[in-house]
């Protein structure tokens, strides 16, 4: 059995991209985790990360290869803590529209689709976006303002972006922060039920970034002492 | 809404010392790279590049542990670049804390290399570094090891299908303005960044604040490295004496004979007098409840 002492977080490991600085993140917070692809520490671990970044195509391929698909469904069905990162965000809708079009984990409704290449004055957009962008909260939905996961970041903080597609909810009340990259308004981060999701790297963003990680972090404790009981 | 360009910090790093050079040659130690970066972090930077300037020719061990070191402390993006030659490197590279590599020598002697590393660790990734000569005739061509090995690549034409194959920015450096105080060479970023999609990090030049507004504006650069200035002013007017900053030449360092066409500017500075000109980027606010790491 895995020692979910010793391994609060699990930090899906399914050969996507850098995890370690993810790992770096969660340990200055002082959360213990560990990156890996084994199906009941993903279902017992106090807290789930799906990071990643790279290909939406590869990355469902990966997840489908390793028979991840059916154990991180399972674990969200849990509605214990999880969290998704850049990629780990889009793969949760429905599908993506990247390369010819993809089937997502389905696990929010809405599609994922890529930035213009050009704006309205018929100017060349940079795609992707590399970089800082402002992230600002969905005033719609005033149940957000005090979502825990934003304690003590300023609205209209910067975070770092880096990404070609962008998540189109369905149902928008799940738009906890918005973000506008050369004249397009979209979906920066998520949050529906214990899901939990950014398009931007809090693990880069500096500071406010470790924020997010720290406020995350509270949440995963909250819940397993709530377990407990 | 215009985007945000990105301030970055270059560290060109030999053995265990932060250097700087002219043309990338004729290196002068400034200090422990880990101190610079904390400090740029600290004060705005919005990613941080390291070049290990002589890895193509020695071995990199001294490398890993300041990635390491940096790793721990810093939560921006950092690019490693450097004699990264395979698969392995560049992975043993992000393990030890980068989140970014830049290929240079490998990419050129071997372009599908950029295909295969990208698929692996994605394009984002993956940075092309081009060091450019500018020739008599007016042509730019890419040079490796540093600007030491001439190749005859086209740096359009390569920038171009650097792209093709993946890459998921390009930094692009000028040779003949490294470390001179000059100014960047706004034609050569113009050249590239109205050519490719992806984003153009210009580097090599410049030495007062004009340089860096003209890079974006006029050059369309989307993000700039900037060296010289910086470490100029973190020695000449930063808490060098502090104990912040590890033993270094200090004195001869301070009398600015290294920089003698720079003007010494810190990060947040030229960030206000970028804003004040019409240029977009991230406002550094270092008020925090969360301390970060201890």
């Amino acid at each position: 059995m895995p020692d979910l002492n010793k391994h609060q977080v699990a930090i899906i490991d399914y050969g996507m991209g850098n995890l370690f600085n993810v790992q770096r993140a969660c340990a200055s917070v002082g959360l213990r985790s560990v990156i890996t692809a084994d199906k009941d520490i993903i279902l017992q671990a106090g807290g789930v990360i799906l990071p990643g970044v790279g290909a939406f195509g590869d990355a469902m391929n990966n997840l489908k290869k390793m028979d991840l698909v059916g154990a991180i469904k399972d674990r969200i069905g849990l509605s214990k803590p999880f969290l998704g990162i850049c990629l780990g965000m889009q793969l949760l809708l429905t599908e993506s529209e990247e390369f010819g079009g993809h089937k997502g984990l389905d696990v929010i409704k809405g599609r994922v689709i890529k930035f213009n290449s050009i704006d309205k004055a018929g100017r060349k957009i940079k795609v992707p976006q590399v970089g800082w962008n402002r992230v600002f909260f969905n005033k719609i939905h005033p149940a957000f303002q005090g979502a825990p996961i934003l304690q003590n970041i300023p609205d209209g903080e910067y975070m770092y972006f880096v990404h070609s597609y962008y998540a189109v909810l369905d149902d928008t009340s799940f738009v906890l922060t918005k973000t506008n990259y050369e004249d397009t308004e979209y979906c920066s981060a998520l949050l529906k039920d214990s899901i939990c999701a950014t398009q931007f790297h809090p693990e880069k963003s500096g500071l406010k970034g470790l924020r997010v990680f720290k406020n995350w972090a509270q949440i995963v404790s909250a819940h397993s002492e709530l377990m407990k009981k | 809404m215009a985007k945000n360009i990105r301030i970055i910090p270059r560290l060109d790093i030999k053995g265990p010392n932060l250097v700087k050079g002219i043309h990338l040659e004729g290196l002068r130690v400034l200090g422990k790279p880990e101190d610079f970066a904390r400090f740029y972090y600290e004060h705005g930077a919005d990613e941080l590049i390291y070049i290990d300037v002589v890895a193509s020719l020695y071995n990199r061990n001294s490398l890993h542990n300041i990635i390491n070191k940096t790793a721990q402390e810093i939560f921006i993006p950092l690019t490693v670049g450097g004699g990264l030659r395979t698969i392995e490197d560049i992975r043993s590279v992000l393990r030890a804390g980068a989140d970014k590599v830049s290929l240079n020598t490998a990419a050129i002697k071997n372009p599908n290399f950029i295909y295969e590393a990208s698929r692996i660790f994605g394009s984002s990734t993956i940075v092309i570094t081009i060091e450019v000569i500018r020739q008599a005739d007016g042509k730019y061509l890419a040079y490796i090891d540093n600007g030491r090995e001439y190749t005859g690549v086209e740096v359009l034409a390569w920038a171009k299908r650097a792209e093709e194959l993946g890459a998921g920015e390009i930094l692009l450096t000028s040779v003949d303005r490294d470390g001179t105080g000059s100014g960047y060479d706004l034609e050569l970023i113009k050249t590239v960044s109205d050519s490719v999609a992806i984003p153009v990090i210009a580097s090599g030049g410049p030495g007062k604040l004009e340089d860096v507004k003209d890079a974006i504006i006029q050059g369309g650069a989307d993000a700039v490295a900037i060296a010289s200035m910086l470490h100029y002013h973190v020695i000449k007017e930063a808490e060098f004496d502090s104990g912040l900053f590890s033993e270094g030449n200090v004195e001869f360092l301070k009398s600015g004979r290294v920089f003698t066409n720079f003007k010494s500017e810190p990060l947040p500075l030229i960030k206000k007098y970028l804003i004040d000109e019409g240029v977009q980027c991230r406002l550094y606010n270092e008020q925090d409840t969360y301390a970060g790491p201890k």
